[in-house]
């Protein structure tokens, strides 16, 4: 068995030259993940870099990236698998004239031929060493939940009509969730456990400076603590880091070199999405004595 | 880097290295042991999955060791800081240079490392860190502060445990009353504004939103070396009593189980971010009980008519659609002083799954009454409707200490009559009267009209009706008297509710 990562600081450089500044938490799950062949669960809040975080590593090994979007009502037939029922149809039809016998029929349309592959199904029929992302896991009902089970600990999938496929590689599967519900513990058993909260002062700084090269250091400095003042204040919904990305573009788009008062009450309405947000942080941020709770 | 992997006294470093696989087995057996003492539940898979992690990596690497082990055996962020604590404590004398033996040798490293930290005028004071004057650490701890140099807070918070803890070897006294001792010596409050006031100075213009940025930074520094305190404190009581015995008294419960009645104000800050996710999972499962719920009574009349089609044999039973049962809540609520946190999350709890009940009124007393519902409705923010009901509600008639007896009186005349046959009432407090009159009889009445009458008491049991607790009085005429002091309590109580 051969392993996708050396170490966990070449893992780290890798992800640092694709835009993904990491930190040793998350190389070294991801690492793990790897050694141990087992899916990984992030949790975190949205907007941290959780799906991006699947991304960059698939474009680290330079492999496919195979997506399944949770939503409610996510089923079987979008997940796993489906029979291509009208091909299905038009072959008995076919074949209607030609005295075949129903056993050799029976076998002939429950094959490869007209499956239809999801997902899931696609990521552990696929030949090449791909990237299994299962995005939002928490917003499927528990029942659908156990979909995922026998995929994510013997990385397999049972077909009634074909028997059971076994992956010819061990795909690498992160599993996200906005933690908006408590996810199964069996589900939970199966993982290695990854928390992504939002980045420390500096990493926050350092992923600002990357995504916006024309910032200057200074400023970049001052987006990363005028953000870190905003996520003390208890809100409904605490700016992402995709979103502490676009204020600082938008303040070099606007010619700001230093954040005054004005320039960041201004330009709140990047950062954050709700009005009562704002105009708590507004009021907030410029009553000196806000201590921080 | 540090060697974990051995235990200390059991001669593990002699062994050879085949068995070397032994002493970690041993050890992360131990751990887990530990973290299921704390209450994280540790599967057998889990632990099979944290041995396997650990091979693979470098086993000198604290950092890396302990999200092997965290990635492995935490799978809740709620957890993780009790795994944390856990971890601190039981890896605490296993490395080098957390050993307390060589601390005299550290100490003077550390001393020296300040002493050239130090500005030049303070170079006469030198030698070791006993030697400083209480003023030259004070200067320490603020130019620490001020270059947030984490090397230099190290030292000045391993200066600080020594000279101002008053630690005495085998006094049975928990850590937080070192940390209490400590802190109070080192004045942090004032060092803050003494940072403010210098950055002021050598900014020159300084508006008020600079300097909400600068009270963040400072504030955050000095949280650092608060975490900085503590772990030098808690590296100390464990040498001095023993990994096992301080892992017990420093064991801190998990959100869910933390007390109402006396969390510190960081427990209820978890608290808060607990219930959000709670109130999802109370609502979702009580959603699919009513999907799932068994079908309703047999429906006689659609029966024989279905059986005529089978000549008069009744082959098909039919039944009558469930008529899932929704009651009507009244939440009466003490928000008197010590209960108003645990009157809060409940209320919290009944309004996020609102939609399981058709409808909730609310109802808030010390010793007076006021009905508080409207508060709640419309608004997203249940913490805004909390703050709302604490400073507008009219719940104060004589002189704000609570009288169960006069608030139910007021109740009864001004709502009894909305009471009907569907209502349940919740009553929170721990009728703590205040040697008031009882007034017992309106809760009868109470129970006569209305479904059920519940009290959930958020005091232990085993205080009930000490004192001038009246709760057994009250709950003999309750339909069931409840102990609610943890969310676990809490969920499980309104799980059966509805």
């Amino acid at each position: 068995m051969s392993f996708r990562f050396s170490d966990v600081a070449s893992l780290k450089d890798g992800l640092c030259q694709v835009g993904y500044l990491s930190d040793e938490g998350i190389a070294g799950v991801v690492y793990l993940a790897d050694r141990l062949q087992k899916p990984v669960l992030v949790e975190g809040p949205a907007g941290t870099g959780k799906t991006q975080l699947a991304k960059s590593v698939s474009e680290v090994l330079g492999t496919r990236l195979i997506r399944l979007q949770c939503y409610e009502g996510l089923d079987e037939a979008k997940a796993l698998y489906e029979w291509n029922y009208k091909k299905q149809l038009l072959r008995i039809q076919s074949d209607g004239s030609d005295g075949h016998d129903w056993d050799g029929l029976s076998d002939d349309i429950f094959s490869d031929e007209f499956l239809l592959t999801r997902p899931l199904l696609e990521a552990i029929s696929a030949t090449d060493p791909v990237v299994l992302l299962i995005d939002e896991v928490d917003r499927v009902e528990v029942e659908t939940e156990a979909l995922l089970l026998e995929i994510l600990s013997d990385y397999q999938v049972s077909i009634p009509e074909l028997g059971t496929i076994e992956a010819s590689q061990i795909p690498l599967v992160f599993l996200t969730s906005n933690n908006t519900r408590e996810l199964s513990e069996a589900l939970k058993r199966r993982c290695l456990y990854l928390h992504v909260d939002y980045p420390d002062l500096e990493r926050e700084k350092e992923i600002v400076l990357t995504k916006v090269p024309e910032i200057t250091e200074n400023l970049a400095d001052q987006v990363a603590r005028v953000v870190r003042s905003i996520r003390q204040i208890e809100l409904k919904k605490a700016p992402s880091v995709s979103e502490t990305i676009d204020w600082a573009r938008t303040l070099v788009l606007l010619g700001v070199d230093k954040i005054e008062e004005q320039t960041a009450s201004d330009t709140l309405n990047i950062l954050l999405k709700y009005q009562s947000d704002i105009n708590k942080v507004a009021k907030e941020l410029v009553t000196a004595d806000g201590v921080s709770a | 880097m540090t060697a974990i992997g051995t235990p200390q006294g059991d001669g593990a470093t002699q062994r050879v290295p085949l068995e070397f696989g032994d002493a970690i087995l041993e050890l992360l057996n131990g751990f887990i042991i530990e973290l299921r003492a704390a209450g994280l539940p540790v599967s057998l898979t889990e632990n099979l999955d944290a041995l396997e992690a650990v091979k693979h990596v470098p086993i000198g690497d604290r950092e890396s060791f302990k999200y092997a082990l965290g990635a492995t055996l935490v799978k809740h962020y709620n957890h993780w800081k009790a795994f944390e604590t856990v971890f601190e404590v039981y890896f605490s004398l296993r490395g080098r240079q957390y050993a307390i033996g060589e601390d005299d040798e550290f100490g003077d490293l550390d001393d020296d490392e300040l002493d050239e930290a130090q500005l030049g005028d303070q170079q006469g004071g030198g030698g070791a860190g006993e030697n400083l004057s209480p003023e030259e650490l004070a200067e320490m701890l603020f130019q620490s502060l001020l270059r947030g140099d984490a090397q230099m807070m190290k030292g000045v918070a391993r200066q600080a445990v020594r000279r101002f803890a008053g630690m005495e070897p085998g006094r049975p006294v928990g850590g937080t009353y070192y940390l209490y001792r400590t802190l109070r010596n080192l004045d942090l409050d004032g060092v803050l504004e003494r940072l403010l006031q210098q950055a002021q100075d050598t900014q020159g213009e300084f508006s008020d939103f600079d300097q909400r940025l600068w009270r963040d930074e400072y504030q955050q520094r000095i949280d650092q070396l608060q975490k900085e305190i503590e772990a030098e404190i808690r590296r100390r009581l464990v040498a001095d009593r023993g990994v096992e015995a301080m892992a017990k008294t420093l064991r801190k419960p998990l959100p869910e189980d933390v007390d109402f009645m006396h969390a510190s104000r960081e427990e209820m800050a978890s608290l808060r971010k607990a219930i959000y996710p709670l109130t999802r999972k109370l609502a979702a499962r009580l959603q699919r009980k009513r999907r799932h719920g068994r079908r309703g009574p047999l429906d006689f009349r659609r029966t024989v008519r279905a059986s005529l089609s089978y000549g008069g044999v009744p082959v098909e039973p039919k039944f009558r659609n469930p008529r899932p049962h929704k009651p009507e809540i009244f939440v009466v609520a003490d928000i008197s002083g010590s209960v108003a946190a645990f009157a809060r999350f409940t209320l919290h709890l009944v309004y996020a799954i609102s939609g399981q009940f058709s409808k909730v009124r609310s109802f808030v007393f010390i010793d007076g009454l006021d009905e508080v519902t409207s508060y709640f409705e419309g608004v997203e923010d249940i913490n805004e409707a909390v703050h709302r009901v604490n400073t507008e509600a009219d719940v104060v008639w004589v002189d704000g200490h609570s009288d169960y007896g006069h608030a139910f009186g007021v109740f009864w005349q001004k709502y009894g009559s909305d009471i009907g046959p569907r209502t349940s009432i919740m009553i929170l407090g721990d009728a703590r009267n205040n040697y008031h009159a009882a007034q017992s009889w309106i809760v009868k009445e109470m129970q006569d009209k209305a479904r059920h009458v519940y009290w959930l008491n958020p005091e232990p049991r085993s205080y009930w009706d000490t004192g001038d607790s009246i709760v057994g009085e009250y709950s003999q005429h309750c339909d069931g008297t409840f102990e609610v002091r943890n969310l676990r309590q809490l969920e499980g109580f309104v799980e059966n509710l509805a």
